[in-house]
């Protein structure tokens, strides 16, 4: 008797024991993940909900700059002399009386404005921490969802174009060629222009214009593996192409469209940023890493450098994480790439 | 030659004919309606439905693409909607800023890339490459806009070494002196990955047997990498320049919005702003067909550095 069969390791089993000997890899996908908890509190409202509040002075600096050395307020001289009195001629002096009985049944509360934020304050007075946070979880999910929608799209039309082939193949060749033949950024232009501004809106914009170089991708693997044993296999005991298609090939494909997932998040959440600069992208009531840039431009002028700082730190440490999280998941998932890049 | 020629302009006519159609379809079933957008928010129904007259928009969507690839061929756009300029004008006046930025920063970027990625291929695996690596990285994952805001601030603000923004009408000056900042910055964030990527190709070669074969006959390495492998690795390098030469007539837009430039990029970020849809329209429409000509200009360019390619 031969010993028992041993279970060969599973693609993602591979994968995960490769990604694991990535120490790299590993802490930024620590990092990564902590911001992914980041963005979790910050979107149930549980962490920077109170973005918008204005609870410092305004350009408040940061907390280990200092409080602001207190400007001289002699800038006017303040007049002296006796008050003029103009009850005579001014015109409201018989309702000032009534107008301030009706204040008095108004409370009036002094918020005491904090001289110092952590990471200061904007020229509102809002708390540039949480705004970096905010931002975070806002350019974050753009860059996700743009990049599974241009992902859905590239895959289901690449899925067909490759598996199919023929006539269907062709049209989709031809949409392939119509889209690549416009620099990306006119059409993203041109769709902004169409459709507007907002989140969903940027979503979509991104989504519909990024999908060619996965769908290019797809389409070459399809065409590899429709022709395989496996997949004939499937035909013969009776599959349908849709089955063939998302239940026997994608399992087997579904590593490249991870890999490209992950590096076109990174390309979208850099093309929100420009667009939500540009005033194409969120809307002014939400903040993301690109708007507080475009305020940060006229504030360094003022030498408040802080949200500039900020959203820049945010902004590079996730990206930079991310991105190699990405050349670690390439290495794991298709050692073959490994230093081909 | 000749016969390869013809094949492939032919084969650009579906595409050139999806792009129009691309571009109509956008315009005409998710734009707003032009005539409301010219109107104006005071328009009376009657002054709409004049306008609307006017564009053709009464008639069926087939006669109004028919208006439109009219206007494409006769290169008649007629005015913009915002500035009632002539859009044909657009593009003489607007292209000549948008390549004095541009032109410099593509030569320069492939002129110092290859020498730097030839550098770094040769020091392989060293510390230098792999600090380099990961600064390419880092450097990579900060927004272009962060570096034109500090570099705007550091050296034309603070240390005044150039003017912040500006321009004029002589293109001397312009490339003397309002040029230069634009292009240090686009360089400085350009040249990382464009080493990065050179790099890739270079050692893509330098493994092969020709080099080997090259240091057994006693050839100096300087001799082997500019004589054989850049020789070699020139496709990769000419199609990257091939992709990104179409980008240079629209420009880089977010330089010509920070440095006041008023380029072809700039324009058509206003239109998009004012809802201007000739401007940008044209601009598409006329980029795209730059576009598969520079494609198929690189095509034909493979050919005169590589005998061994087959067009076909």
């Amino acid at each position: 008797m031969s010993a028992p069969l041993q279970r060969s390791e599973g693609v993602w089993q591979a994968a995960w024991r490769r990604f694991r000997g990535d120490r790299l890899g590993m802490v930024c996908g620590a990092v990564v993940l902590a911001f992914v908890l980041l963005i979790v509190l910050s979107a149930l409202g549980l962490v920077a909900g109170g973005w918008q509040r204005e609870r410092g002075v305004p350009n408040a600096p940061p907390g280990f700059v200092g409080p602001r050395a207190a400007e001289g307020a002699a800038a006017v001289a303040v007049p002296r002399g006796p008050n003029a009195d103009l009850s005579e001629v001014d015109p409201l002096a018989p309702r000032y009386a009534e107008w301030d009985a009706r204040a008095a049944a108004f409370r009036s509360v002094e918020v005491d404005k904090l001289q110092t934020l952590p990471l200061g304050a904007d020229k509102l007075g809002r708390d540039v921490l949480a705004k970096a946070v905010k931002g975070t979880e806002i350019s974050v999910f753009v860059g996700v969802m743009a990049a599974l929608v241009a992902t859905l799209i590239g895959t289901l039309l690449g899925a067909v174009a490759g598996f199919f082939g023929g006539r269907s193949g062709d049209l989709l060749e031809w949409l392939y060629n119509v889209f690549t033949s416009i620099p990306g950024i006119l059409l993203i232009f041109a769709f902004a222009a169409v459709f507007g501004r907002g989140i969903g809106t940027v979503v979509l914009i991104l989504g519909l214009t990024g999908w060619t170089g996965i769908y290019r991708l797809v389409r070459a693997e399809f065409i590899k593996h429709a022709v395989r044993d496996y997949v004939r296999a499937a035909q013969a005991i009776g599959a349908s192409a849709a089955s063939r298609m998302f239940r026997h090939i994608l399992p087997n494909v579904s590593h490249v469209i991870l890999v490209q997932l992950s590096i076109l998040t990174v390309g979208f959440i850099k093309a929100e940023v420009i667009l939500s600069y540009l005033g194409l992208g969120v809307p002014v009531d939400q903040v993301s890493w690109g708007t507080m840039l475009a305020e940060a431009q006229s504030e360094l002028l003022l030498g408040h450098w802080w949200q500039l700082a900020a959203a820049t730190l945010f902004m590079a440490v996730f990206v930079t994480a991310f991105s190699l999280l990405t050349d670690a998941l390439r290495d794991a998932l298709d050692p073959k790439l490994r230093g081909a890049e | 030659m000749a016969a390869y020629l013809l094949r492939r302009l032919w084969q650009m006519v579906p595409t050139l004919l999806g792009v129009v159609l691309l571009v109509f379809v956008l315009f005409k079933f998710f734009g707003g309606d032009p005539a409301e957008i010219l109107g104006g928010l005071n328009a009376s129904p009657e002054q709409v439905a004049s306008i609307r007259q006017q564009l053709g928009l009464d008639q069926s969507w087939w006669v109004q693409l028919g208006l439109f690839v009219k206007q494409i061929a006769s290169f008649d756009w007629g005015r913009s909607w915002a500035t009632n300029e002539p859009v044909a004008r657009l593009f003489a006046t607007r292209l000549p800023a948008t390549l004095t930025v541009m032109l410099p920063i593509l030569v320069l970027d492939t002129l110092l890339a290859i020498p730097i990625a030839l550098f770094v291929a040769t020091v392989r695996g060293s510390l230098t490459d792999r600090v380099l690596m990961i600064a390419t990285t880092v450097a990579l994952s900060i927004s272009f806009l962060v570096y034109i805001i500090v570099g705007q601030y550091l050296f034309g603000f603070q240390l005044g070494w150039f003017p912040v923004q500006g321009w004029s009408d002589s293109v001397w000056t312009n490339l003397t002196v309002y040029a230069p900042l634009p292009v240090l910055l686009a360089l400085l964030v350009g040249l990382a990955p464009q080493t990065r990527l050179y790099r890739s190709f270079f050692l893509d070669e330098v493994g092969q047997d020709y080099v080997r074969t090259a240091r057994a006959k006693g050839l100096g390495e300087g001799l082997i990498l500019w004589r054989h492998v850049l020789r070699n690795a020139l496709i990769p390098i000419l199609t990257n320049i091939g992709l990104a030469l179409p980008g240079i007539f629209v420009g880089s837009f977010l330089i010509e919005v920070f440095f006041s430039i008023p380029g072809l990029g700039r324009e058509v970020l206003l239109a998009v702003n004012r809802s201007d849809y000739p401007v940008i329209q044209a601009v598409t429409i006329y980029v795209a067909m730059l576009t598969m000509a520079i494609n198929l200009l690189t095509d034909l360019l493979y050919k005169w550095v590589d005998p061994r390619v087959v067009l076909k």
